[in-house]
């Protein structure tokens, strides 16, 4: 009996998430996305750790002259193995990705959730203050506060998350708003139940499907996004072993040296690509789920 | 699956469906081959409830099958001579057909009616894409005549109109006019009087009427509502889950039914007399004015309505009988309630009150105020002026300013069990919450309590894991009764919680009501648009019109000797059979 | 009906207003930014060498000496009257160092624009039309991959086929001398503009085929159907024009976005237009230069956006009809 009561009183653990999940990995293309995406991240996060055994080189290491074959893949403009500055350069490119996406995701689903359940002049002020943030695109965004803060780590980070946050905020905002007309909030109101835990135990289960959805949109975005600029020359700075670094360092010598670039942007697009599967899985069941209730 | 195939003379009907089966693309059969005759100038109604394939069998007949069904078998035949099965037609034949010899009415015209087109174009439209009409302004007359004939203004201007700048009756009748205007020899009409108030909806159904009688239309009327198939239909047929389980003239079928679903349907209808057993409680009748029940079910009869008060309330209608006893309690008390939005008022000047043990009926049509006036006093609308007393003491107006007592005391009861119970979380999580916040913090007397709430409402244990996704409409609202009622509460607002859910549901609902009520001696508000539901629940029965209380009294007095023109007005237009 | 007008004409005005102010707040925001930047801005024209007079001449020019909120307005003054500022990199002004580059910009976008929206728009409808089908299948299976991967790697994809390795018929970087228009070398113009169209008719037709299952399972296109309109007609009349409000939206937000992604896409084919100019400026914190394309952006955001409202109001029957309060 206590396992019940325990289930009983922690609304959240027992909703409908792995259903959800569930529902969505039945999809042919959720696998693939899933294989493709596992297979990526397995490079990225193995690689760093294999590079003395696979290649004996470090990835920032001149081996030599420039487009020899003595690895793999050859090595670059400047001598340095390809191999071993792909298998270092995705890691970092995921983990910034993943922390902005995950700003982003804060950010905007407490902005968004906060201004629909307060409706009236707060909503009306924080949709206005999201107007003029959405008024500048991400890109011109993320330049502006390079040119001032420089091309740094963090300022990669919080730039991508917070331009991500008005989009998320607005996506939370009009699904929280569907869900906050139906009765069993009014019911939680009509008790007294705290604004708080209304927004956490009555609207946030209510729109995970939405919200997932959106988290794997901006994780895809955002890893474009950071590779976007490495490759504008203006993320990650040299010598550090990054993709979309690397393709921009390469891509002069794409006939001659074809790896160096084609490894990378195939690694960006797998990635991607996988991410992107996976997300447009979770909107199909998302929307079955809704349309079978 | 074998039917009552009825023995009507095949050769001569105007659209004759045999052996009609559709399947979804799943391969579920939920036609099982039905068989019917629709006769010119006659009316044959397809009675059932939710999911009986009703409209599934309408549209069928015009060889449209809607997204997730596949194409049905068997036969649909038009009496025009040709053995042409619309079931076999190709598309371009089929489409030649649909809309000039067999139309359809369907149920919401708000979603029909293609928004950014003028209605004149719309009904012009059907014309030409049939070569009805040379040229387009004699396409324009008969334009006019079909709105003339719906009973609409048919000048320029208001053909002119969009859908949006009429109200539902008049979309209604626009769908009406566009199924009328290529002189079809059959019409297939979807629930065509849903949403529509009882006033409309006479209107509606008598235009129906004249039409199909004027111009010989055989018509295929499809509903649940059976008070409207005694006022409409010549034939009926009960559909139960894909079949037709009993077809029959219409007095024979509604007044000596012979299938027992039939009986069961007939049984759970309201009706206004109060002359049937609606589940398993008599009727509030006139011959039994009970109020509160003694301690065996004995009814006091001392009549402890008051009058009074009401009509002190009330200017206008004199006061009524038997004045009040001095034995139950007032319990609620609601002074000069009023609330406006902008220039609109919503409640005008509100007064009634309401004893301990004492059901009372609130009724008014959309846009009248009732549910505004409900959520008042449950607190959920805190924008009112005036004041709400409970036992004498004045309530605070928002529910998070009222004390936890006070909370405890009113409980409210949404419209749509769909929407009221959270689908995340379990019957025992979302029964258990009125408990969790009036303080009652040990786990396990919670889910004693939560329990004890279920079986009152005849859902039991094995409910308590469940969510609301695995339960049907009934037992939804069954769940959020039980929400309300496991605080104890001495007076239970319902919002129109019949509404959403079929007659025999409706049926069962009313039924564990009244049960609650004389059990608990709790009083009740029942808020709904259904005046024919008055006798089945209420003691008492206030009418409300545009947000002011236009007649007030014990059920019986209003609806014997309505008052107010508007009551009269409701009441002469109630569909109702014997 | 001038009721009616003039309740089009009062949203209209409102929208308008409410652009303004947006602009105005960004302007703010992309002036104060700046204001944060570390060093001198004249010392960062002249460089390390430069005399202490030559410097205290362009703090002069450039009104460094007057309080913030009067440099404000300057600037802002100068976005009207088309005096953008110094750039740092060059020492020219900025409005002359952009006036070719705005305009080489324009074609392109305008370019990938005339091939997106038409095509999206019809791939989209018959993707919708050919529901479950093989069409409708390929349709949505190359949208969905071509709207995941990032600009760049299309472009790349695109070089690597038709300029490099597989096929070499096009050139893969622009090389129009200086001075010359971008359109009298039309071939060079092939690849950039392919790769912005590529990037975004996929959320066009992605819009368009989601919109058009909605409005065919709508209860009005299922009635038109019952009335016997032929399937055409059904298509064109009466579904077609209600997707096309929503699409207008997000064709809005494309051609908006565009302003900014063709920054990627321009210094990737070395397309002398904004976007070339807009990283460079960044690479040398050139701040005027990045001020003033950042306005810019966002102002053709804000003015694409506008355009999508006017949209959605002409075509809302509500709205045209509605009674003036």
């Amino acid at each position: 009996m206590s396992t019940v009561d325990d289930a009983v009183e922690q609304g959240v653990a027992v909703s409908r998430p792995p259903r959800l999940l569930a529902r969505m990995m039945r999809q042919r293309q959720a696998k693939v996305g899933m294989v493709l995406t596992l297979a990526v991240l397995l490079v990225a996060l193995a690689g760093p750790l294999l590079l003395p055994w696979l290649t004996g080189h470090t990835s920032t290491e001149f081996t030599g002259r420039p487009f020899t074959d003595t690895g793999m893949f050859g090595t670059d403009n400047l001598g340095r193995d390809v191999l071993s500055r792909f298998l270092d350069g995705g890691l970092r490119l995921i983990i910034y990705a993943a922390l902005a996406t995950a700003l982003g995701m804060v950010v905007g689903v407490a902005v968004g959730m906060t201004a629909a359940y307060s409706r009236g002049r707060v909503d009306a002020l924080i949709m206005r203050g999201n107007d003029v943030l959405l008024a500048l695109p991400q890109l011109v965004f993320a330049l502006l506060a390079i040119t001032v803060l420089g091309p740094q780590g963090w300022v990669l980070v919080v730039v991508i998350g917070i331009t991500h946050a008005p989009r998320i905020a607005r996506v939370t905002r009009s699904a929280t708003a569907s869900v906050i007309t139906e009765d069993y909030i009014r019911a939680s109101e009509m008790y007294a139940v705290p604004r708080y835990k209304i927004l956490l135990t009555e609207v946030l289960p209510n729109i995970t499907g939405p919200l997932m959805v959106e988290l794997g949109l901006r994780m895809t975005y955002s890893i474009g996004f950071v590779a976007a600029l490495s490759f504008l020359g203006l993320g990650m700075q040299p010598p550090t072993a990054d993709w979309g670094l690397m393709i921009n360092e390469s891509r002069i010598a794409l006939v001659v040296q074809p790896w160096g670039v084609l490894l990378p942007v195939a690694a960006i697009a797998v990635l991607t690509v996988g991410t992107n599967l996976l997300t447009d899985s979770l909107a199909r069941a998302s929307a079955n789920m809704n349309a079978g209730n | 699956m074998s039917t009552n195939i009825i023995e009507t003379e095949v050769t001569t009907g105007a659209l004759c469906a045999t052996d009609l089966r559709v399947e979804t693309d799943a391969g579920v059969e939920i036609l099982h081959g039905i068989s019917f005759t629709l006769q010119p100038g006659r009316i044959l109604a397809l009675v059932g409830e939710s999911g009986s394939g009703k409209t599934t069998a309408g549209l069928a007949c015009m060889g449209h099958f809607r997204q997730g069904l596949a194409k049905g078998t068997g036969t649909v035949s038009l009496g025009d001579g040709g053995a042409r099965n619309i079931l076999d037609l190709p598309d371009h034949q089929l489409r030649r057909l649909r809309g000039k010899t067999i139309s359809y009415v369907p149920q919401d015209p708000a979603l029909s009616l293609n928004p950014s087109m003028r209605i004149g174009e719309q009904i012009a439209e059907t014309l030409r894409v049939h070569q009805i009409g040379a040229t387009d302004s004699a396409r324009r007359l008969r334009v006019a005549e079909v709105l003339a004939e719906v009973g609409l203004s048919n000048d320029r201007a208001y053909q002119r109109r969009y859908p949006h700048q009429l109200s539902g009756g008049q979309q209604q009748r626009v769908g009406i006019a566009m199924a009328f205007a290529c002189r079809p020899s059959v019409i297939v009409l979807d629930e065509p009087t849903t949403g529509l108030d009882v006033t409309t909806q006479a209107v509606v159904l008598q235009t129906i009427d004249e039409l199909a009688e004027r111009h010989q239309v055989a018509g295929l009327y499809i509903t649940h509502d059976l008070a409207v198939v005694a006022q409409i239909a010549d034939e009926v047929a009960v559909m139960l889950e894909g079949d037709i389980v009993e077809h029959g003239a219409t007095d024979q079928v509604l007044y000596s039914p012979r299938h027992a679903y039939t009986r069961r349907l007939l049984a759970a209808v309201p009706d206004l007399a109060g002359k049937r057993r609606v589940g398993l409680v008599e009727a509030i009748t006139g011959e039994q004015p009970l109020v509160v029940p003694g301690p065996h079910g004995v009814p006091d009869t001392t009549g402890a309505i008051s009058q009074v008060d009401d009509a002190k309330l009330l200017s206008g209608t004199g006061p009524r009988a038997t004045p009040a006893a001095a034995d139950p309690q007032p319990l609620m008390r609601v002074r000069d309630l009023s609330l406006s939005y902008g220039e609109h008022k919503v409640l005008d000047g509100i007064g009634f009150q309401l004893l301990e043990g004492e059901s009372m009926m609130l009724l008014g049509e959309s846009g009248s105020g009732k549910t505004t006036l409900s959520r008042c006093v449950a607190g959920l609308n805190d924008e009112y002026t005036g004041s709400i007393e409970l036992f004498g003491k004045e309530l605070a107006t928002g529910t998070r300013a009222r004390s936890s007592e006070d909370r405890r005391r009113i409980q409210y009861v949404f419209q749509s069990p769909f929407s009221s119970l959270n689908p995340r979380r379990t019957i025992a999580e979302s029964v258990g919450v009125p408990l969790q916040m009036s303080g009652i913090s040990d786990k396990r007397k919670r889910r004693a309590l939560v329990l004890e709430a279920l079986d009152q409402v005849k859902l039991g244990e094995r409910f308590m894991e469940r969510r609301p996704g695995d339960l049907s409409g009934g037992e939804r609202q069954r769940a959020a009764i039980a929400r309300a009622l496991v605080n104890a509460p001495s007076l239970l607002v319902c919002d129109e919680i019949t509404s959403a859910l079929d007659v025999s549901v409706q049926a069962s609902i009313l039924d564990l009501l009244r049960t609650l009520q004389t059990d608990h001696n709790m009083s009740m508000l029942f808020v709904t648009h259904n005046i024919a539901l008055a006798r089945h629940i209420s003691q008492r029965l206030a009418v409300l019109q545009m947000g002011k209380i236009v007649d007030i009294g014990t059920t019986d007095d209003v609806l014997d000797n309505p008052q107010h023109r508007y009551t009269q007005e409701l009441l002469a237009n109630v569909p109702t059979f014997k | 009906m001038d009721r009616s007008y003039q309740v089009i004409t009062r949203m209209i005005a409102k929208r308008l207003l409410v652009s303004l102010i947006i602009l105005f707040i960004v302007s703010l925001l992309v002036f104060v930014a700046t204001l944060l930047l570390p060093g001198d801005p004249a010392q960062a024209i002249l460089g390390q060498q430069a005399t202490p007079e030559r410097l205290a001449a362009l703090r002069e020019q450039m009104n460094l000496n007057d309080p913030v909120f009067v440099r404000y307005f300057t600037w802002l003054g100068g976005l009207f009257t088309g005096n953008l500022g110094y750039s740092a990199a060059t020492g020219g002004p900025v409005t002359a160092l952009l006036a070719d580059r705005i305009q080489s910009s324009l074609v392109l976008m305008g370019l990938a624009a005339l091939i997106s929206i038409p095509v999206g728009i019809i791939v989209g409808t018959f993707s919708a039309l050919k529901r479950g089908r093989a069409f409708d299948n390929a349709t949505t299976g190359v949208s969905l991959v071509l709207a995941s991967l990032p600009e760049f790697v299309i472009g790349i994809g695109l070089v690597a086929l038709f300029s490099t390795s597989v096929f070499k018929i096009l050139p893969s970087v622009t090389m129009a001398p200086p001075g010359e228009a971008v359109w009298n070398y039309p071939v060079q113009l092939v690849l950039p503009t392919i790769t912005l169209a590529l990037v975004v008719t996929p959320y066009i037709v992605r819009m368009m085929r989601a919109t058009m299952l909605e409005v065919l399972d709508s209860g009005f296109v299922e009635m038109a159907r019952l009335k016997g309109v032929p399937e055409r007609q059904v298509v064109l009349r009466h579904a077609v024009p209600h997707a096309l409000a929503p699409v207008a939206q997000v064709i809005a937000i494309q051609l908006a976005w565009m302003a900014g992604g063709v920054v990627v896409i321009e210094f990737l084919f070395r397309y002398p237009g904004i976007g070339q100019a807009l990283v460079d400026a960044v690479a040398n914190r050139d701040v005027q230069v990045v001020q003033a394309l950042s306005i810019l952006i966002a102002a053709a955001y804000i003015v694409v956006n506008l355009l999508a409202d006017l949209v959605g109001i002409f075509t809302n029957p509500k709205l045209r009809t509605e009674k003036a309060a």
